[in-house]
Order: structure tokens, then sequence, then C-alpha cells
């Protein structure tokens, strides 16, 4: 059993995913969700664990020998991915229960649950592959079911929105596919250790570099960085809540990931970061991404755009911590990477629970919710502090980290940038909170009275995470820093 | 010269990529969007294609003289492990034009136009009365 764990994790929101859309029950369906979510969330932890003691773990798929068959090749990186994309989906679970019978008709409710293990399921993949031709499958059937998932939202925008992002996805799923062709082209392999390996060879060539272009072009679409954001906002903003929740947290985070996979291991980085200027143009972007996305941030006037543009921001850090090319960058990017997730999913289920009490989205809404809701109001501080950075809180843990290898390669412009992009978040986060504190209620809303238990359940579990990460960091920094390291020693 | 008419497949590969790119971000009409994404993909499936021609390749199974492969010149061998990957990716481009045609069909139903400028311009009005009432 556990020597197939690093399929079984993938496999098992696969296969669920059908079993739901037969079973035609939205009961059913939430319930097998939260079954696979647990199920590869429970395996996610047990191949760390073997990692971390062990070393990587190499799965055939199928008993076929890599290179020659698909090898799933689990480090520290993408174990510590897993868990957080299969934890996520767990913590999203009993929100999503009453989040979807509120939000989405009857009939399709089903749907929503298939569509959702289907997601999973790419992200998964994603992370767990060691193939290159594999990422772009998974990629595209993440991608596919989000669309659908968008196009569930309340608003007839959710339509508009969710074609907007198909054909931004499709073309960005496509020139990674470009991508892989020219690396298949001058290498001959798609196993990602025997791209690199063979790589080097190739370095000066044309096709090569253009490689190099096209997956870049491709994964920034996907991570949506800046200026290849614009499917982003409205996506969050319209999509249902429970999805905006489960997407923010993971899907810009695994298009991350495969980023630092491509850049430090498969490509390496004596030929993305020295030889070609990818990590200045990153860089340069991640910077402007931080400034831009918290400026605009600031100006909103819906909650969930708000969060949306936001998160455009905390996309910067990732990405600058990626950009720099250093394993301190790569480790505190992926450190980022696990902060924003349950910081910013937090955030978005408080915005999901807002909806559902008072049917609106607007900052209005806000106005005395310490005194409507203190334990939402409770978690907005909390996860919202997480997102500032403040000291004790999961973001303080990442920024830090993201700061001394900054420092240690003397990125100054780059480090106040960061800081200047935190503050702007005490701007916004504060108005957020000084709604909800001394403004009154706004009598106009009425209030259907009762948070849901399952929404109280992932909004504590998400605030007690975003401080208990803050305060005991060590695993989990000890982890991204192996994982830091990891990569590029697998890029020699 | 020779080499351009040798590379021919991919100066194909480069006008369909551009012309797919083009009609995707220049038309507002959502069918003719779609139709770019199509035209863009089967670009990138005849680039792997392509890629599977091998000068002087052949099977592994082809017979054996003397220790080395028999390789009849007159026959064009293609690596088959491209059009298998293409075959995949083909997959995908139909899932995802489905995707976007379904799309179009809610899209219609809801804003009464397949082109992505009324639907702006119907939210855009929507949201100025909605002001004006608040």
């Amino acid at each position: 059993m556990m020597q197939h764990a690093p399929a079984l994790i993938v496999l098992i929101p696969m296969l669920l995913a059908p079993l739901v859309a037969m079973l035609r029950s939205p009961g059913a369906g939430w319930a097998l969700f939260t079954a696979g979510a647990a199920g590869s969330f429970a395996l996610s932890i047990l191949v760390l664990e073997q990692v971390w003691s062990g070393g990587v773990v190499s799965y055939a798929m199928g008993g076929w020998v890599p290179p020659f068959g698909i090898e799933y090749r689990i480090d520290l990186a993408n174990g510590l991915v897993l868990a957080v994309v299969s934890g996520i989906a767990l913590l999203v679970a009993p929100f999503a229960r009453a989040s979807v019978a509120h939000e989405i008709s009857e009939p399709r409710q089903y749907l929503f649950y298939a569509c959702m293990l289907l997601c999973l399921c790419g992200l998964l993949g994603i992370a767990a592959t060691g193939d290159a031709f594999n990422v772009f499958v998974f990629l595209e059937i993440s991608s596919l079911s989000a669309y659908g998932l968008i196009a569930m939202g309340r608003s007839r925008r959710a339509l508009l929105a969710s074609f907007q992002y198909l054909v931004m996805g499709t073309v960005g799923g496509t020139f990674l596919l470009i991508g892989i062709g020219l690396l298949y082209a001058v290498t001959g392999t798609l196993n990602m250790a025997d791209i690199a390996e063979r790589l080097p060879a190739t370095y000066d060539s044309r096709v090569t570099h253009a490689a190099v272009a096209f997956i870049f072009v491709g994964l920034s679409i996907k991570v949506a960085l800046f200026p290849l954001h614009q499917w982003l906002p409205s996506a969050y903003a319209e999509a249902p809540s429970a999805v905006t929740a489960f997407m923010a947290a993971t899907a810009t985070k695994v298009a991350a990931y495969a980023m630092l996979r491509f850049a430090d291991t498969v490509l390496g980085e004596a030929l993305v970061f020295e030889q070609l200027p990818v990590g200045e143009i990153g860089v340069l972007l991640a910077c402007v991404a931080m400034i831009a996305g918290s400026l605009v941030a600031i100006f909103q006037q819906d909650l969930k755009l708000l969060l949306a543009y936001s998160s455009l921001a905390q996309i910067g850090y990732i990405v600058l911590g990626i950009a720099l090319g250093t394993a301190d960058g790569a480790s505190a990017g992926l450190l980022h990477v696990v902060a924003h997730a349950v910081v910013k999913c937090g955030l978005f289920v408080v915005a999901g629970v807002v909806i559902y009490r008072l049917g609106s989205e607007r900052l209005d809404a806000l106005n005395g919710l310490a005194l409507r809701m203190p334990g939402v109001f409770a978690a907005l501080v909390i996860c919202g502090m997480g997102l500032v950075g403040v000291p004790a809180t999961a973001g303080f843990v990442s920024k830090w980290a993201l700061l001394q290898a900054l420092i240690a390669e003397q990125a100054w412009v780059a480090a106040f940038t960061m800081l200047g992009s935190s503050l702007m978040a005490v701007i916004y986060i504060g108005v957020l909170i000084e709604r909800a504190v001394f403004r009154a209620p706004d009598t106009s809303l009425s209030d259907t009275g009762i948070t849901p238990l399952g929404a109280k359940l992932s909004l504590a579990a998400l605030a007690v995470l975003t401080v208990l990460i803050g305060l005991w960091s060590d695993p989990i920094a000890q982890i991204a820093n192996g994982a830091g390291a990891g990569l590029f020693e697998a890029g020699r | 010269m020779s080499d351009v008419l040798g590379f021919y497949p991919y100066i194909a590969v480069a006008i369909l990529l551009m012309i797919g790119l083009y009609t995707v971000m220049a038309h507002s009409n959502l069918v003719k969007k779609l139709i770019g994404l199509s035209v863009f993909q089967s670009a990138v499936f005849l680039m792997f294609i392509s890629l599977g021609r091998r000068d002087g390749g052949t099977a592994p199974i082809a017979p054996m003289e003397h220790g080395h492969a028999v390789v009849d010149p007159a026959i064009i061998y293609s690596h088959p492990l491209p059009h298998v990957l293409i075959l995949t990716a083909i997959v995908v481009g139909v899932a995802t034009t489905a995707v976007g045609l379904a799309l179009v069909v809610r899209i219609n139903e809801s804003y009464r136009s397949i082109e992505e400028r009324d639907a702006l311009a119907s939210d855009r009005k929507v949201d100025e009365q909605l002001d004006q009432a608040g």
C-alpha cells in the first residue's frame, strides 16, 4: 500500500470524481470530496515523512522503469506542495457544504463536487509528476475543471470571467506545451531528471533558449504574474466562494511550484539565471506586481476583488523568491506558498461567510462585523495579520525568510519594494478592520442569523494554523530549506 | 535555401501560431476567439508531429542483416512517441473547445450576444444603474 502512495495521492480524487458524477447526490458528493481530500492529505503527509527520513521517493507508473515510463518523483519541495494542496482542500470542505448549498442550485451541486475533485487531481498531479509532458496534461485537467467551477458563480459575469480565463489559460498551457516540445526536440526525452542531465550540452542552442522563453511565459500566465494577470481578479471575484477559497490557495501556488521545478531542476540555474535574463525579468515583474497589486487592492469596494488584487501582490513575493535563483530564495518562495495558501484561504472563507449571511460582498457589508459576527471578525483579524506579516503569524515567517534571501543577494530595491508592499497591505487590511470595528452595521442588509458550523470549523482551523505556523515555524522552515537545497542539487 | 525548405513544416507552424494568436486577441466575437484558439493549438500539434520525422531512422522491430537494421531509404520513418503525445493534446484541445462553446451558449442565453464588447458594455450599464440607485 505504502509503496503505491505517490500514485494514490493523485488517483484517489481522479477515481472519486466520476463516482460523484454517477451518484448524483450533493450529500454523497460532499462526503466523497471530503474523503478524497482527507485520503490524499494523509498519504501526502506519510510520503513527506518518508522523503524527510529516507530521501527522494521515485514511483514507476505502471511498472515501466523511468525514463521509459512516467515517473512520479517526490522530493521535499513537491512533498510539501502536495501536503498543502490536499490539506487546503480538506480545510475548505467543511465550509463548502453550506456555501455550495447556498450559492449553487441543487441539481448542479453534485457536478460541483465532481469538478472540485478533478481540479484537486490535476493540481496534485502537476506537483507529483516527474515527467514534463505529464505536467501539461495535469495542468489542463485542473484548468478545464476550474473553468467549469468558475462558471458556476452566482451572476452571469461568472460566465464571462470563466471564458476569459479559458482563453488565457489555454494560451498559457499551449505555450508550456510548445516549450516542452522544443525541450523534447533537443534532448529526446520527457523525463525531468533525464532532460536536466542532457540539456547542458545544448545550452547554446537557440531551440533551448526558445523553450525557456515559452515555458516561463506559459507558466507566468498560470501563476498570474503581472502583466499576464488579467484573468485572475474577475475569475476570483465571480467564482462561488468555496471555489475562490480553494483556488486562491492552490491553483496559482502549484503553477509557482512548476516554475520553481522548471527553473531550478529541469532547465538548470546555469541556463535560466546565468545565461538568460529570466531572473532579472522575474524580479522586475515581481516588484511591479507587489506594488501594483497592493495599490489597486487599497481602492477596491468589493471584498473578493480586494482579496484577489492582494493575491496578485502576494504572487509577486513568491515569484521574487523564485527569480532570485538561489536555494534560499527558492525555500523562501515555498514558505510563502504555504503561508499565503493558509492565510488567503482563511480570508476568502471570511468573505464567503459574509456573503452567506448578508448576501453582499461590498465592503459596506463588513460594517459593524465585530459586533455582528465576533468569531468571523477574529478570524479576519488573525488571517489579515498573517497577510501583512505581523510577527507570530505565518506571513511573518515567510516574509522574514524572503527578506534574508534578498539581503544575502544584496537586492536592496526588491527588499524595499517588498517592505513597501507589506505596508500597503496594512492599509487595505486596516480598512477592513476599521469598517468592522468602528462603523455602524448596515441595517438594509438582512442577516440570516447563524454562521454554518462547517464554516466555523474551516475558519477556526485556518486561523489556528496561521498562528501555529507563526509560532512553531521550525518544522516547515526546515522542510522548505531542505526543499530549496534539494531543487538545486537535482539540477546538477 | 535548402535549409529553409527543409524546415518548411516549422514555418507553417510559426505562421499558424501567429494567425491563431492574432485571431484570439483581435476579435471580440467569442466563437471567433475559440476558432483562433483551435488554430493556435493545431499549430502545436503540427510542430510535434514534424518532430517525429527522422532521417535514416527505423522502427526497433526492423529486419536485421549482419547486425544492422535494414533501412529502406524510400520509407520515411516517423517516431511514434510525438504522435502519441499529440493524441493526448488533441483530446485536451477538443475538451477545451467543448467547454468554451458551452460557455458561449450560456453567455448567449444570459447576455443575448456573443460579442465580448456588448457583454462588457451591458455589465457596465448594470453597474451604473446600481450606482445611481445607491
